[in-house]
């Protein structure tokens, strides 16, 4: 075997990490990892150009993605990883911009940047990966935190309602919406797959193991606990309507695809409406690359 | 330094009435900003409004995004995309701004901010003038970092002060301010744009060595970075963390002054290109009056009286007001019987005329803490008193 090909039996995403800033910052039974080896997966499945394709992320965790992809990637400021996407795509609408970001950042702090960008079907995919909590900061409640779950703000347990992320990506008007849990791995990758020819939001929700903290404060035992607690509670319900998916403390995970339709994103709707009403005026803009 | 001609799309050549705001927007235009990501707030909203109804025959986006915290991140993004990117504010939505603001600094990402100054802190004064956000635009964002900023007097100089903006952004790789105000946005007058040949405007620094080769922040002879586009296939990486040359996070003290030192000093050693102002009878001045903005306009009022009761006054307009000419003020400090500084706030680039002068002479200010314009005779009376 060739030393390329050695290598890449070694470690078939090796060509998409920047293996020059190994080792990563993540903790040993960490579940980032995995979905970004999903990641790495369904690009090269796709034979997706990574001269075009990129990754923006926010703060956190889950944010370092940014930093370990070989692509043109971006590592912005907490909460604002869409809206520099939105610039991004409308700028070079040629590109395929994914956003990689933690829980706290996109729904959080984030929050209302998520909902906008899904109201006006903006053609991103965003991978939400979803561990109950703000990890990078030390184990604080999150908007996503389950109802009786521990967390380093909320000692004596969070009082507060959790958010539905499919839910609500779902009613602003994402046009792509799935949830898996990093032990789906192979699910993970097709819904990438599948969500990087989509036209339109796509949000994918992956629930993963922050065992430093979120499984330590709860007593949930190591990575391999937590896995095992996927595997005995999570149910695949492709469709299922997004109302029906809260998650409660250790309970019952509702998994799948459940929305995949079309709609005008925001470039096609922009250059229709425009040039509807503008006529030949009007200088086509989203769609100058397809002619 | 790549100088070219203006895209003809853009310019709107003629002798037009227009108030402020739009010229900022006609500037933008000409400059070749096709990227505006905007949120509505008085008095600045008509700068969005034209540019929404202009740049569909122009070809860019207009997009309103869902506050300022998105507005200017989403300009960050439009610019690594390719594109010239401009929004405009006041002063709340620039507060919302300022984390972002810090992380186009870092990232050396040029674009240009106008801010339409109204009268503060918090709502305060929506539809009335302030320049009371003059300290936020250069110290706004934590930690240590530079820009410039730029204050027009009439619509004339939004129109050419914004195509000015837009070129020197991309020749330091900063952020540039329009600090202008209430007064200026919706004041009516006069706009001359010209032809398109003869507007000049600088290009992006872009890297055309081999791809392989790119690092995103080793400077070049001039000390300023290439830039290169998301896109292109140079598979690059940014970050808001402190970075090495290759852009990767370098998380250490010696990385963190290497990067500090750049981006302040990128302006400072340059202040003097930079600085732009007009001086009038300054020598054999006993009082010079220092102005920016509208309050040039009024302070020239005072100016007037003043020399007709035979006081001997010279005058500067600055037009750059980030960063401050503190070489100059230096030297008429130790000319000068005192300076005099109307601005409407409390106290705030008066500063730097007091630190410039070190001791050397008075300097009195003219405070208006908002809502109006001062009252030449204000202003006069301050002249009396200083040239006692
Ligand atoms: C404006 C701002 N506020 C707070 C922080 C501190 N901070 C950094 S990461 C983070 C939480 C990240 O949580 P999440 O997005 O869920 O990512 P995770 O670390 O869990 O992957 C916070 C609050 C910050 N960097 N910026
Ligand atoms: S703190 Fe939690 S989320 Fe962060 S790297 Fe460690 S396990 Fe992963
Ligand atoms: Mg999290």
């Amino acid at each position: 075997m060739k030393k390329e090909e050695q290598n890449d039996a070694r470690n078939p995403i090796e060509g998409l990490l920047r293996m020059d800033r190994m080792p990563h910052i993540w903790c040993p039974g960490c579940g980032i990892g995995t979905v970004v080896t999903s990641f790495a997966e369904a690009v090269k499945k796709n034979n997706e150009d990574l001269n075009k394709l990129t990754v923006v992320s926010g703060i956190g965790c889950t944010g370092r993605v940014a930093g370990y992809v070989k692509l043109d990637s971006f590592h912005t400021t907490h909460g604002r990883a869409i809206p520099f996407a939105t610039g991004l795509k409308l700028a070079n609408p040629d590109i395929k911009v994914v956003v990689f970001s933690g829980d706290g950042d996109l729904a959080g702090i984030g929050g209302n940047h998520l909902i906008h960008a899904a109201r006006r079907n903006m053609d991103i995919l965003v991978i939400c990966v979803n561990n109950f909590n703000y990890a990078m900061t030390g184990g604080q409640v999150a908007a996503t935190t389950p109802k009786g779950a521990n967390a380093s703000t909320a000692p004596y347990g969070n009082f507060e309602n959790a958010f539905s992320l499919p839910y609500l990506v779902d009613a602003a008007g994402a046009t792509y919406v799935a949830r898996w849990t990093c032990l789906h791995l192979r699910r993970v990758t097709k819904s990438i797959q599948e969500a990087l020819n989509h036209r339109g939001f796509s949000f994918i929700e992956v629930i993963t193991p922050c065992v430093t903290l979120y499984a330590r404060r709860n007593r949930l035992g190591d990575g391999l606990n937590l896995l095992k607690y996927y595997y005995d509670n999570s149910e695949i319900q492709h469709g299922a309507d997004t109302k029906t998916l809260d998650i409660d403390y250790q309970g019952k995970l509702i998994v799948g695809k459940f929305i995949d339709k079309e709609k005008p994103t925001f470039l096609d709707a922009m250059d229709t409406h425009l040039n509807e009403v503008i006529g030949d005026d009007y200088q086509l803009y989203g769609r100058l690359n397809d002619d | 330094m790549k100088k070219v001609k203006a895209d003809p799309k853009g310019v709107l050549t003629g002798s037009h009435y227009m108030d402020g705001d739009f010229a900022l927007a006609e500037g933008g235009l000409a400059a070749g900003c096709r990227f505006f990501g905007g949120y509505p707030i008085t008095p600045s909203t008509e700068t969005a409004e034209r540019f929404s109804e202009r740049i569909p025959m122009v070809g860019g986006v207009f997009i309103q995004m869902e506050d300022e915290l998105a507005s200017i991140i989403s300009m960050i993004g439009a610019v690594w995309g390719g594109k010239k990117a401009m929004t405009v504010t006041s002063g709340p939505g620039f507060s919302l701004m300022m984390e972002n603001i810090g992380l186009a600094a870092i990232t050396e990402t040029p674009l240009v901010i106008a801010n339409v100054q109204r009268g503060g802190p918090s709502t305060g004064l929506p539809t009335l003038p302030g320049q009371q956000d003059m300290m936020q635009a250069r110290w706004g964002s934590h930690g240590d970092y530079n820009i410039i900023a730029l204050s027009p007097d009439s619509p004339q100089e939004c129109f050419d002060l914004t195509i000015k903006a837009f070129n020197l952004s991309e020749i330091y790789r900063v952020p540039v301010f329009i600090m202008t105000d209430e007064c200026i946005g919706h004041m009516h007058e006069k706009v001359v744009i010209p032809p398109a040949e003869e507007i000049e405007v600088v290009e992006r620094k872009w890297y055309t060595g081999p791809k392989d080769k790119y690092l995103p922040f080793k400077l070049d002879k001039d000390g300023i970075p290439f830039m290169v586009k998301a896109g292109d296939g140079y598979r690059f990486h940014i970050t808001g963390l402190t970075h090495d040359e290759r852009g990767y996070p370098l998380l250490n003290s010696k990385a963190q002054d290497i990067k500090v030192r750049h981006i302040v000093d990128k302006i400072n050693d340059n202040a003097d290109k930079i600085i732009i102002l007009e001086e009038e009878d300054i020598d054999g001045a006993d009082i010079v009056v220092i102005s920016y903005g509208i309050t040039s306009r009024v302070a020239f009022r005072a100016v007037q009286t003043a020399r007709k009761a035979g006081i001997k006054v010279g005058t500067i307009r600055l037009i750059t007001v980030w960063p401050f000419p503190e070489k100059l003020i230096n030297k008429l400090a130790k000319k000068v019987k005192a300076f005099v500084f109307p601005e409407i706030n409390y106290g705030q680039m008066v500063r730097e005329v007091e630190r410039s002068s070190a001791g050397q002479t008075k300097v009195f200010p003219v405070h208006h803490c908002g809502g109006g314009v001062h009252n030449p005779d204000d202003i006069f009376k301050v002249i009396k008193e200083a040239a006692k």
